[in-house]
């Protein structure tokens, strides 16, 4: 196993680690977190195939990918966030009740 | 808050798991899969540098190689402003001190590292031409310098208006397409540089992405920090 296996192995696990934060977690800060976490594993993913020959310059394109994926997590994770606050402040709660996905229809009350 | 159920059901979280564990395979197959002797794309930026107008290939790559990437993504930042301010309820969210009481350690640290941000974040922009560095570096280090400002009590300066901090958010976006269509009219493609220019186009935008991705970062931050309880809250809503 490479170098190289190591790392985008690593950030397949981390992804998917996200993922499963984010179907699980009722909170919605813990699912703001757990994409971050995903998005973590992608970033890693990708910086670890720009050094897949080593001795060589790593390839510039993926990282220029990752530059441009911090960029967006930001920007999605502050307005989550807002929306998180938003439905704290218009609910009283920031988590979705995970016992009542029958009965969406009042959720709001 | 104290009724939040920290967990799902058993069944959702084994539906999950096996549903992660599935794409975690899968992942996992395809990045093995990931051939160890092709070079990518990075010959193909190697040969086409020196035209490129700078001389360090990741600013090459998002300036210029793949400049509509960067536009769409100052886009994506610009429109994930508007939402969040369109969000908080109270408008005064835009640029007030988020600490009520200021320590005055930490305003005068602030006070003197503000200005050394700022510069630091100069050279940021300008070695983007050559080393690591670039708008998005330059743009974080005047957000976070903003940020430590607003942390450490100060108020949004008078000559900030709040007109002033939104044309500050959308500048770049601006200029950038203004740049992409220039270059459309001057008979090339969209965000085709021409060769002599390129340089002094691509810090035109970088230098003006530097200032939207500054007020940016602080507008989301603050946007973002404005106490909740000053926001009007639904009482009795228990269901």
């Amino acid at each position: 196993m490479s170098q190289t296996d190591l790392y985008t192995l690593a950030g397949s696990t981390l992804f998917v680690i996200g993922l499963y934060g984010l179907m699980t977690r009722p909170h919605l800060l813990h699912k703001v977190l757990a994409l971050n976490i995903s998005s973590a594993g992608v970033f890693f993913v990708l910086v670890g195939i720009a050094r897949r020959i080593p001795g060589t310059t790593p390839d510039p394109l993926p990282h220029a990918m990752v530059l441009t994926g911090i960029v967006v997590t930001v920007s999605s994770t502050a307005f989550a966030l807002a929306l998180a606050k938003r439905i704290f402040t218009e609910t009283g709660t920031a988590a979705l009740d995970a016992s009542d996905v029958d009965v969406e229809e009042d959720a709001g009350g | 808050m104290g009724k939040v159920t920290p967990k799902s059901p058993l069944p959702i979280r084994i539906a999950a798991l096996a549903i992660c564990a599935g794409v975690g395979a899968l992942l996992s197959r395809a990045v093995l899969a990931i051939p160890e002797t092709e070079s990518g794309l990075a010959p193909l930026v190697d040969a086409n540098l020196e035209a490129s107008g700078v001389k360090n290939a990741v600013t090459a790559v998002l300036l210029n190689f793949r400049g509509y990437d960067t536009l769409l993504e100052i886009a994506v930042l610009m429109l994930a402003t508007i939402g969040v301010l369109s969000l908080s309820v109270t408008q005064k969210g835009t640029w007030d001190p988020i600490a009520a009481q200021a320590d005055p350690v930490l305003s005068a640290l602030a006070r003197f590292l503000a200005p050394v941000m700022i510069l630091v974040s100069g050279y940021l922009l300008w070695a983007g031409e050559h080393a690591p560095g670039g708008a998005f570096q330059a743009g974080s280090v005047v957000g976070a310098a903003g940020v430590l400002l607003a942390l450490s009590g100060y108020a949004r300066p008078a000559w900030i208006s709040r007109f002033a901090l939104r044309a500050a958010i959308s500048v770049g976006f601006i200029v950038f397409i203004a740049v992409a269509i220039g270059e459309m009219i001057a008979g090339g493609l969209l965000l085709q540089y021409p060769a002599d220019l390129a340089k002094t186009l691509m810090l035109l935008v970088e230098t003006w992405l530097t200032v939207s991705i500054g007020a940016i970062l602080v507008s989301l931050f603050i946007a973002s920090a404005s106490p909740a309880e000053e926001l009007r809250m639904r009482s009795g809503g228990e269901r």
